[in-house]
């Protein structure tokens, strides 16, 4: 694959991005799958992926509809098991230890491993304060400084210039890009070490989804972010690393990771060339 | 480029001429639809025609005064004039054992719908779930019978306890130690016929809860208990208000089950461990057997208050559940 | 970052696990609790003035929850416990619901059965008294009673209800919703108000007498709403294009509701019928005030009181010596059974695909 001369633009885009490996490394692996399957009663929906989200860094998990890939993320913080009939093999180590293992409290495992869903959604009954501090009560967590944190985590979320007059209203009135930034700010208030996102900008405009990105970029410092994306010019842009999903019809499959760099400019697999290419079906 | 002032093209009607075959159809279902008004019209008329004459004579006395003397004269005519017919005290009885089975029943129905919504596995949700909706269709008269063999026993020594324990509170004292078919027995009866109707609307609303909400929540590291807290109850608010309505409604309504239960003393009793209560429904009952044309009119007046009170309170729980089905 | 196999792997054998399911140690841990605190409350009950089945209740919930509050407290922090609390007080809760359910079925089997024997299908009480030994006489005028009292009230309120039903979901004219309002309304109604009414409308100014047409006029009011609403929810669940499909067709909207939509039902509306009969078969308040009693079989519904389940058992309860009140759970259970019979049926039927 070498040979592509074409100067492609999601490689362009994914170029002007510098990987960062070197310094974060030295931090240790924060959250690792190994040998990830999962089923729904009998359907086999996802086979043996494997892989490492290093501290600091965006990993973006692309392909197709139906790949699999939101599946694997759910199981990172065990999401995967509200749907009736799911099961799942292999483990997830956080700082090294299995979150499925017998005995843990998954609660303690979501409040480290964050989530951000596909629709934007706030708790209706609560105001725009009560909403990112909603983990806090939640999870019955003491914090000294609600204002400090309130005000640190709309910031963070790209949000507090925008509410800062209004944080006693209900968060119903936002706009659906500043209530997805809400949901964000809500998810960073207790502190997660990782925030999983579920394509979080398939339901707003461009003008959201470009300051979401933003968003994304200013986190990635502090937090490890994965993110599910449909748009591959988003993946190009926000994350570090990418790895491509498919299913052949039988359960999904990681097909390749790697730095996004490598990935849109030089794939490994003639599949994953295909999808990024546009060349897939 | 010609600017021409845009032109809004007038409306076209448009119009089905309806075929004769379907106008009859529409009339005839449409006056099959209007059987639920037509009927509750009916009620409400027939009951004022034949409850007038006593509304008339007794005035605001009918609900504000505790009397019901039917007074016959020397040559056994009816005297209008020195009857007394007032049911403060069965009004009061109706409210004070509905209330009773609404403080034992709410909770339990709620907590059950809590638990078959969020807690059970499978199984046992369907189980319990037919278990719950069987027992809205057993006759009211099983329950008075069982209420008065079965719960009876048990109910009278659950009363000494808690006027021994909690007698100091002005409703749990005895004027004299009589426990026996006291209207907290019959509170008891009636919360368990409410069960049914408060578990099965409290389910339908818990079960409507947005999934994404209850996940948002969970993904905040959230447990069950603050999940429901958090979520589930400010949405399902509203309808547990109206499905404890609806079960208030059927508590003032029953008939039969009071009346095997309780011990109908006409007179107003706020001690609710003390054997002495009523309801209308039962009251109308009781006196209907050996009641006198001018009584039974009394008892129409009556049931006319009893039709009207449980009309207002169905009617408001059914508006609060609709809105809270239909709302946000 | 670790690149996976190129190549797709080997079937793994992987076996799907649910890890997040109670495991053995843990339900050896909640084992344990509850052993401990019925341990702990044998105890406490023996030692302390406390007796009786409510004691043992009580004293176990508590020590239950206590020890469960405790230990999750230890394991998973405040929220965990305060989470183990509000799971004690739901568990508890369902344990109430169904524990009079339980009661009941077992009271009605438990006194019921010995006053249960062949000639109670054979029989009737004209010759009979019901402080006679259980054995003699029997509720065949009562079956009777009750079957046609229930048929006659079907055939009045069935139409009624479809029709109220083709209504809201059909036509959905002006009165839509405030006659859904109204059907929602008089399922409200107080039974024996049901029954002033007919007395205070038929009884009193037309016929005088009473009879079993005007107990089933009674009854067919508090059906209708039953009626009504399950057909309604059964309609409301037949596919908009089926409807669709039958005027496109060019066929008229009251050929399309006959012959597609209520065929569609069909075995919707049978379970409408039945619970709507479930409803009414043992409702006794306006069969007391209006079919009166009647201790021999009557065949004519137009015509001298009309016996029924409900009034047999309300006799026999209301004799009230030993004997009479076996007759009265006899009673209640062949009642029971029927309605149980009729419940059963429709939960057969309307789990059934609608439209099919």
């Amino acid at each position: 694959m070498e040979t592509n001369t074409q100067p492609n633009t999601l490689s362009s885009i994914a170029s002007k991005r510098e990987v960062k490996t070197a310094g974060t490394q030295a931090m240790g692996v924060g959250l690792e799958a190994r040998g990830i399957h999962a089923w729904f009663g009998q359907k086999h929906a996802l086979a043996n992926v494997s892989m490492d989200f290093w501290p600091g860094t965006v990993t973006a998990l692309i392909g197709p509809s139906g790949c699999g890939k939101s599946t694997f993320l759910r199981t990172l913080n065990r999401m995967h098991e509200f749907i009736p009939g799911a099961a799942m093999a292999g483990e997830v180590l956080l700082n090294g230890e299995d979150i499925y293992a017998p005995g843990t409290d998954v609660t303690k495992i979501r409040l480290k491993v964050g989530m951000v869903f596909q629709k934007p959604n706030p708790f209706p009954s609560m105001t725009i304060a009560e909403n990112v501090l909603a983990g806090l009560k939640l999870a019955q967590l003491k914090t000294a400084n609600k204002d400090e944190l309130l005000e640190e985590c709309l910031e963070r979320a790209g949000l507090w210039s925008e509410v800062k007059d209004r944080l006693n209203t209900h968060g119903g009135a936002l706009s659906g890009g500043q209530q997805q930034r809400l949901c964000i700010a809500r998810a960073l208030a207790v502190r997660p070490q990782v925030l999983l996102m579920d394509e979080p900008c398939s339901a707003l405009d461009p003008g959201s989804t470009l300051k979401i990105e933003e968003t994304i970029s200013h986190l990635s410092s502090s937090v490890t972010i994965v993110i599910v994306t449909h748009n591959m010019q988003q993946a190009a842009r926000v994350s570090d690393y990418t790895a491509f999903f498919l299913s052949d019809g039988g359960p999904g499959q990681m097909i390749e990771a790697g730095s996004t760099n490598e990935i849109f400019a030089r794939p490994k697999d003639q599949r994953t060339e295909n999808y990024v290419t546009g060349r897939f079906g | 480029m010609t600017q021409t002032p845009p032109v809004t093209p007038p409306k076209r009607e448009i119009t089905t001429k309806p075929r004769f075959s379907d106008k009859v159809f529409r009339g005839v279902v449409t006056g099959g639809g209007l059987s639920s008004l037509i009927i509750l019209g009916l009620i409400l008329g027939f009951l004022l025609y034949e409850g007038y004459g006593t509304f008339k004579s007794q005035g605001f006395h009918f609900i504000t005064s505790s009397n019901w003397n039917a007074v016959v004269d020397a040559n056994g005519l009816f005297n209008a004039k020195a009857s007394t017919f007032g049911i403060a005290a069965m009004l009061i009885g109706t409210l004070v054992v509905a209330v009773i089975a609404v403080i034992v029943g709410v909770p339990i129905s709620v907590g059950a719908a809590l638990y078959l919504t969020f807690y059970a596995p499978q199984f046992i949700r369907k189980f319990m779930v037919t278990a719950i909706d069987l027992m809205a269709a057993f006759p009211s008269v099983l329950f008075g019978l069982w209420g008065f063999f079965v719960l009876e026993s048990s109910g009278e020594y659950w009363a000494k306890l808690l006027n021994k324990y909690l007698g100091w509170i002005p409703i749990f004292k005895l004027p004299t130690p009589y426990v026996q078919h006291s209207p907290f027995i019959a509170g008891l009866v009636l919360a368990i016929m409410i069960i049914p109707i408060v578990t099965s609307v409290s389910r339908e609303v818990f079960s409507q809860t947005p999934l994404d909400r209850i996940q948002a929540a969970y993904a905040l590291g959230a447990t069950r208990w603050a999940m429901i807290r958090a979520v589930a109850f400010p949405y399902a608010r509203s309808g547990i208000v109206g499905g404890v309505m609806l079960g208030l409604g059927r508590a003032m309504g029953e008939t039969v089950a009071v009346y095997t239960v309780l011990n109908i003393v006409y007179q107003v009793n706020w001690h609710i461990l003390f054997s002495a209560g009523g309801n209308i429904a039962s009251m109308i009952l009781l006196k209907f057997g050996e009641a006198s044309p001018q009584e039974i009119k009394a008892l129409m007046a009556a049931g006319l208050v009893l039709f009207l009170m449980t009309l207002l309170v169905n009617s408001a729980a059914n508006y609060i559940v609709n809105r809270s089905k239909s709302g946000r | 970052m670790s690149t996976n196999t190129l190549t797709p792997a080997a079937p793994a054998p992987a076996k799907p696990t649910k890890p997040w399911e109670a495991s053995i140690s843990d339900r050896i841990k909640t084992a344990a609790i509850f052993l401990g605190s019925a341990l702990f409350t044998v105890g406490l009950v023996a030692v302390t003035p406390l007796k009786g089945k409510l004691a043992y209740a009580i004293v176990f919930f508590i020590a239950f929850v206590v020890i469960d509050y405790i230990y999750n407290v230890v394991k998973g922090g405040r929220a965990a416990g305060a989470d183990s609390l509000f799971r004690g007080f739901v568990t508890a809760a369902v344990c109430l619901a169904i524990t009079p359910i339980v009661s009941i079925l077992l009271t009605v089997w438990v006194r019921g059965h010995k006053g249960v024997h062949w000639t109670l299908f054979t029989k009737d009480m004209h010759s009979n008294a019901f402080q006679d030994p259980a054995n003699q006489g029997g509720l065949l005028h009562a079956i009777i009673g009750t079957f046609l009292l229930v048929l006659f009230a079907m055939i009045i309120s069935v139409p009624i209800g479809v029709l109220t039903a083709i209504y809201i979901t059909e036509i959905k004219g002006r009165f839509t919703r405030p006659i859904q309002f109204l059907v929602q309304a008089m399922s409200g109604v107080p039974s024996i108000v049901a029954g002033l009414f007919i007395l205070a409308s038929i009884v009193y100014p037309l016929t005088k007498t009473l009879n079993g047409f005007e107990g089933s006029l009674a009854l067919a009011i508090l059906m209708i709403p039953t009626v009504a609403r399950t057909s309604q929810e059964v309609l409301l669940l037949i596919p908009q294009d089926l409807r669709e499909a039958g005027v496109a067709l060019g066929g008229t909207q009251w050929r399309t509701v006959i012959m597609i939509v209520l065929p569609a039902a069909r075995s919707g509306l049978i379970t409408a019928m039945i619970l709507g009969v479930a409803r009414v078969a043992g409702e006794t308040a306006p069969i007391l005030l209006l079919a009166g009693g009647n201790n021999s079989v009557n065949w004519n519904m137009f015509h001298g009181p009309m016996g029924s389940l409900p009034n047999y058992i309300w006799q026999s309860f209301g004799t009230g010596t030993p004997d009479s009140v076996t007759r009265a759970w006899a009673g209640l259970l062949v009642l029971l059974a029927i309605v149980l019979i009729l419940f059963g049926l429709a939960r057969t039927l309307g789990n059934r695909k609608v439209g099919k």
